[in-house]
């Protein structure tokens, strides 16, 4: 678990790095998302740098495709992509553009970037896992705000029906979208009950403590016949102190003297 | 068309093919939303329950379900009528399916008008500009059941997204049972040296009476039946303007952004010579049925020879 916790750390000030760098990103929202990433990619996916394609690999779709940056590090720790190409995010004619591209990327599974378009996707490969009797699992990471879609609704209906019990969503729930909270935009809140109405298991946790991660992404915590919800209470600016829970950090770029601020304290939570 | 000329819905050739197809290849699904007897699936449905994925109401759904089935190793065909498949799920096509390069077959059935009194809400005819505005998506409009049964099995076989643009109007046989479909080739169904018309789907048999009512009045049209809209054949297209000098494009469509358009694209960059573009005319359609319509807006077998004649006064 210590392991999980210094792969974060590290990844946070990558990508803190990346998006200083590059001078655009989304910087809230990515450090709200990496310890889940993290669980993702460094204890609970079955998947393989060196064969990113092979047919029985578990499925995950970052459906919040503007943190791209985010993933785009953990690839590149997880040995899917150089560690050096990180460099490049955003520069002309590189693969690691603001959205990830999965005809380009070695790990990304479909395109994502418009919001909404994750769940339906993983809902057809959890379909086609279970179509064909096959073990492997999928996951998907998308924002709360983003739960705004109606597509998203449309899926979780799809998914329930066919129980797909292979599924597994993760509603990075850091209340705030781009332009306000989502409390004073367009409530979702409670999210559970609204789940569960619509047939799935659904957990709450702690979406920024690895222990809370792991547990929850853990095989045995599987609900049979139905597809689960792991509502994940994070800190959008998680780690940082004065980007935490803060609107205007959604896409923010942090001047020099943040940007030295900001890799102290992470830095500081590294020892 | 004479009074016994036999019409067939191509959607039979359609299903027939996709159920042959998914008998040799098991990772063949299909994909619908509540479409099961539109998209006439109740033979596939019958026969292997587990195969089709129905997601009810919800096309965006159905279009990421197709992305994911996909990615999970099976080959969908997505049914659902051919408006709200193109209409509602633009984004998803264009996201999921095309810049992912999800190998799904988008099917889009009872295009056109061929939901014709239902009005313009059911009507399908800004696909070709919707779509064919996508890198990445093949748009291809079959004209007949031969045509349609090999679009069918070309999809099969191909590596990658497109689009079949299915109707349900009745249209006579035009190419031969063991037609093989090309990528980007149009069929030249009839040799002439005055003008070229040029069609597709339903309109491909509406052109060759066309044809036929011109070589009464010595006019001797080339009819090309163009099926793919997107890649276009832009060799067919330069030799229609070098060896006749005018053309002529039927589509049930419209005008905006089709076929006429697609043609029209190449004839500028290359050898420009007239043309008219014959579809639906920039308006939402008042009621009638596919046939009426055409019919309506000039797109008659009389009604395209006579605009052909129009346009041979502008040759140079």
């Amino acid at each position: 678990m210590q392991d999980l916790k210094a792969i974060a750390n590290r990844i946070r000030r990558r990508d803190l790095q990346a998006v200083f760098e590059a001078g655009a990103g989304h910087i809230g929202g990515e450090m709200s998302a990496i310890d889940i990433l993290t669980a993702l990619y460094f204890h609970v996916l079955d998947v393989d740098p060196t064969a990113p394609k092979k047919p029985d690999r578990d499925r995950f779709v970052l459906s919040k495709g503007h943190t791209a940056n985010a993933l785009y590090v953990t690839l590149a720790e997880a040995g899917f992509i150089p560690r050096d190409e990180v460099a490049t995010f955003l520069k002309p004619h590189s693969r690691l553009n603001g959205h990830p591209n999965c005809t380009k990327v070695p790990g990304v599974e479909t395109n994502t970037g418009p919001l909404g378009h994750g769940l339906p996707v993983a809902v057809g490969m959890a379909k086609a896992a279970q179509m064909s009797g096959a073990s492997w699992r999928t996951f998907v990471l998308t924002g709360d705000g983003e739960m705004q879609e109606g597509s998203n609704w449309e899926a979780a209906m799809a998914a329930a029906q066919f129980k797909l019990d292979n599924l597994t969503l993760i509603i990075d729930h850091n209340r705030l979208q781009q332009g306000a909270r989502l409390a004073d935009t367009n409530n979702l809140a409670p999210i559970p009950p609204r789940f569960e109405a619509f047939g799935w298991a659904v957990v709450e946790i702690d979406g920024n403590d690895m222990d809370a991660i792991v547990g929850a992404l853990a095989p045995e915590a599987r609900v049979a016949g139905k597809p689960k919800c792991i509502v994940a209470h994070t800190n959008k600016g998680q780690g940082i102190s004065f980007m935490q829970d803060r609107v205007e950090w959604h896409h923010k770029v942090p001047s020099r003297e943040q940007y030295e601020q900001a890799m102290k304290e992470l830095e500081a939570a590294a020892q | 068309m004479n009074a016994e000329t036999k019409l067939y819905d191509c959607r039979d050739a359609f299903v027939g093919t996709l159920e042959a197809l998914a008998e040799a290849n098991p990772e063949i699904v299909a994909v619908c939303n509540d479409s099961v007897g539109s998209s006439k699936l109740g033979g596939f449905r019958d026969r292997w329950p587990d195969r089709l994925v129905n997601v009810g109401i919800a096309e965006q759904n159905m279009v990421g379900v197709g992305a994911g089935l996909a990615n999970g190793g099976k080959l969908p065909f997505v049914c659902g009528a051919a408006c709200f498949l193109t209409g509602r799920a633009l984004e998803q096509i264009k996201a999921d399916i095309a810049y992912s390069n999800a190998n799904v077959k988008l099917c889009g059935i009872s295009a056109g008008m061929a939901y014709g009194e239902l009005g313009p809400t059911h009507h399908s005819i800004e696909d070709f500009a919707w779509l064919r505005a996508l890198p990445n998506l093949p748009v291809i409009a079959p004209c007949d059941r031969a045509e349609t049964a090999a679009a069918t099995r070309f999809a099969a076989s191909y590596e990658g997204p497109l689009f079949l643009r299915l109707s349900r109007v009745g249209v006579p046989d035009i190419l031969p049972d063991d037609h093989e479909f090309a990528l980007g080739k149009a069929n030249r169904l009839r040799e002439g040296s005055d003008l070229t018309i040029i069609a597709n789907g339903v309109l491909t048999h509406r052109a060759l009476a066309a044809a036929d009512l011109l070589a009464g009045n010595g006019i001797e049209a080339r009819v090309l039946n163009m099926a793919t809209v997107r890649p276009i054949d832009e060799e067919a297209i330069g030799a229609a303007a070098a060896d006749t000098g005018a053309i002529l494009t039927c589509e049930e469509h419209t005008v905006f952004g089709g076929l006429g358009s697609a043609v029209a694209e190449v004839v500028v960059r290359g050898r420009p010579v007239p043309m008219e573009i014959l579809g639906v005319p920039g308006i939402f359609p008042p009621t009638g049925s596919a046939n009426f319509l055409l019919d309506e807006f000039g797109m008659s077998p009389e009604g395209i020879a006579e605009r052909a004649m129009a346009l041979l006064k502008r040759k140079a």
